[in-house]
């Protein structure tokens, strides 16, 4: 499979603060890339150097293979950036927030109205969109980001202060866009809606990736205790090894019909996270 | 071009919305066909307030739009979308600035009815309002690039604003603020459009505003090159 972006030993200093260490990492065509880490652990900051709106001190950053450096506007115009803090013009209508954009890129109305309907704004059309709730927000900003039909796909905190409901949404939005093929990058520091759509991700911590790879796959590397929860129909509790010895028992119980739930001790990301660093995403 | 077209459609969608914005455009043309048409005060100078509240309007209505608009879009970061999207530079205050302009034309036209200018008279009048027009437009731009927010702008655009639109008026009653006005292109204006019936335009009427216009590019290629379109 072909990488569509890859950054190489990426280092970024903000004065004397060293923002990014050393990032390495790459996406490959149709993937979903988590980047994951608490607020100030330079997840923007690495989504722009990987855009090209800010240069870093020294390493790499390559989408569809040209340094960002150097993309030129029709190179841009194969990814879309939807960026928690780009704005809407308010006073516009969803149609014309989106006819200023259609514009810009040469795309008919047709194709307004179908962005739109797949964001689940076409009853919204005519709608200012200062009047529109924050979820209703982010989907115009998400409209925006698509009307093109991008190859990658860049989001910053996509579901960033939205309800759990309305976040759902856009996590759909979100899978509908990778089953069309496209690449996407995101931030978040949500590790269910990480778990959920990503394919593999990166943990980011003070600038530095301490653990990278498919989110299954990290909590199981990390699963020291290898124990089975058992909570049972009386109300009580067990915790077994997870072993070919348990077997006869978990047997015995599921036989006995005593069994509630059952659970492996794998670790959440969350705590894989905490491990690595003493730190908890959400903050 | 397209971009420049598609800035421009924007902005005149966005201005019908906009009534601090769209006041600008109207307040100065109102208020000249309104005390034109009911004051008349003995001895008063021919067409007085078309020719004071044209030169107003040229130091007020260009400089505080670009930079109120300017400043809204880096504010609330549409201006960093539209980059994003390959809108360069140019062509974004190309299409505000030509909308903007396109405007005070419209405005300056209402004077020129409402003053019943024609013929050479007429000729100069627009084209000097037309000069002006720029040069506030270029003076607006610096602020709202320098600016991080549109308090910041406005903050800075009144003092300036004021300076550029008052001083004409405020040197017809001292001779020492006229001799400081005298280096503004507004009192420069002020001065062609007051002896538009003389048709006699000095060369200090066009050295000084050639060379407010030359500082003005000289600040707003500092402050593009310090803060760029973010």
């Amino acid at each position: 499979m072909k990488k569509k972006i890859e950054a190489k030993n990426i280092c970024k200093s903000f004065g004397d603060k060293k923002v990014l260490d050393g990032i390495t990492f790459a996406v490959e065509k149709g993937e979903i890339c988590g980047l994951l880490g608490p607020s100030g652990a330079g997840k923007t900051t690495l989504i722009k150097i990987l855009t090209g709106q800010l240069e870093c001190d020294s390493g790499n950053a390559l989408v569809n293979g040209i340094d960002s450096r150097q993309l030129t506007g029709t190179e841009c115009r194969r990814f879309g950036i939807m960026m928690d803090n780009f704005g809407l013009y308010e006073r516009l209508s969803c149609f014309d927030n989106l006819k200023v954009f259609a514009g810009i890129y040469g795309i008919g109305k047709n194709r307004i109205y179908e962005v739109l309907e797949a964001v689940g704004l076409a009853d919204s059309a005519k709608k200012a969109a200062s009047e529109l709730s924050n979820g209703m927000s982010s989907r115009l900003r998400l409209a925006r980001v698509l009307l093109h039909n991008p190859e990658i796909l860049f989001l910053d905190e996509p579901t960033s202060g939205l309800d759990p409901a309305t976040a759902e949404e856009i996590q759909g939005l979100i899978m509908t866009e990778k089953s069309k093929g496209r690449t996407i990058f995101l931030t978040t520091h949500n590790m269910t809606e990480a778990e959920k759509l990503c394919d593999n991700i990166a943990l980011l911590n003070e600038g530095k990736i301490v653990e990278y790879g498919n989110p299954q796959e990290i909590c199981r590397r990390y699963n020291y205790r290898k124990t089975l929860k058992i909570h049972l129909g009386n109300g009580k509790d067990m915790e077994i090894p997870h072993d070919e010895k348990s077997a006869e028992i978990v047997a015995n119980l599921l036989k006995s019909n005593s069994v509630e739930t059952i659970h492996t001790s794998e670790p959440t990301l969350e705590a894989v996270f905490m491990e690595l660093t003493g730190k908890e995403l959400a903050k | 071009m397209r971009n420049i077209s598609v800035i421009f459609l924007k902005q005149v969608k966005d201005t019908l919305k906009n009534k601090a914005v769209l006041i600008q455009f109207v307040m100065f043309p109102l208020m000249t066909v309104i005390m034109e048409n009911t004051v008349k005060i003995d001895n008063m100078p021919e067409k007085f307030f078309v020719k004071l509240f044209a030169v107003m309007f040229v130091g007020m209505a260009p400089l505080t739009c670009v930079s109120a608009i300017i400043s809204e879009e880096k504010e609330k970061n549409t201006l960093r979308a539209l980059m994003m999207c390959n809108v360069k530079p140019f062509e974004y205050l190309c299409g505000i600035g030509g909308y903007v302009w396109l405007m005070c034309m419209v405005s300056t036209a209402v004077f020129a009815i409402c003053g019943r200018f024609s013929g050479n008279d007429l000729a100069v009048f627009l084209l000097v309002m037309a000069g002006g027009v720029i040069l506030s437009e270029l003076i607006g731009a610096v602020i709202g690039i320098f600016s991080k927010n549109q308090m910041s702008a406005t903050s800075i655009a009144v003092p300036v604003m004021m300076i550029f639109s008052f001083l004409p008026m405020l040197s017809m009653f001292n001779d020492k603020i006229e001799k400081i006005a005298d280096m503004t292109y507004t009192q420069q204006l002020n001065n062609v459009i007051s002896r538009l019936e003389d048709t006699s335009v000095t060369m200090e009427n066009v050295i000084v505003p050639t060379v407010n216009f030359i500082l003005a590019v000289i600040l707003f290629v500092a402050a593009f090159k310090k803060r760029g379109m973010e």
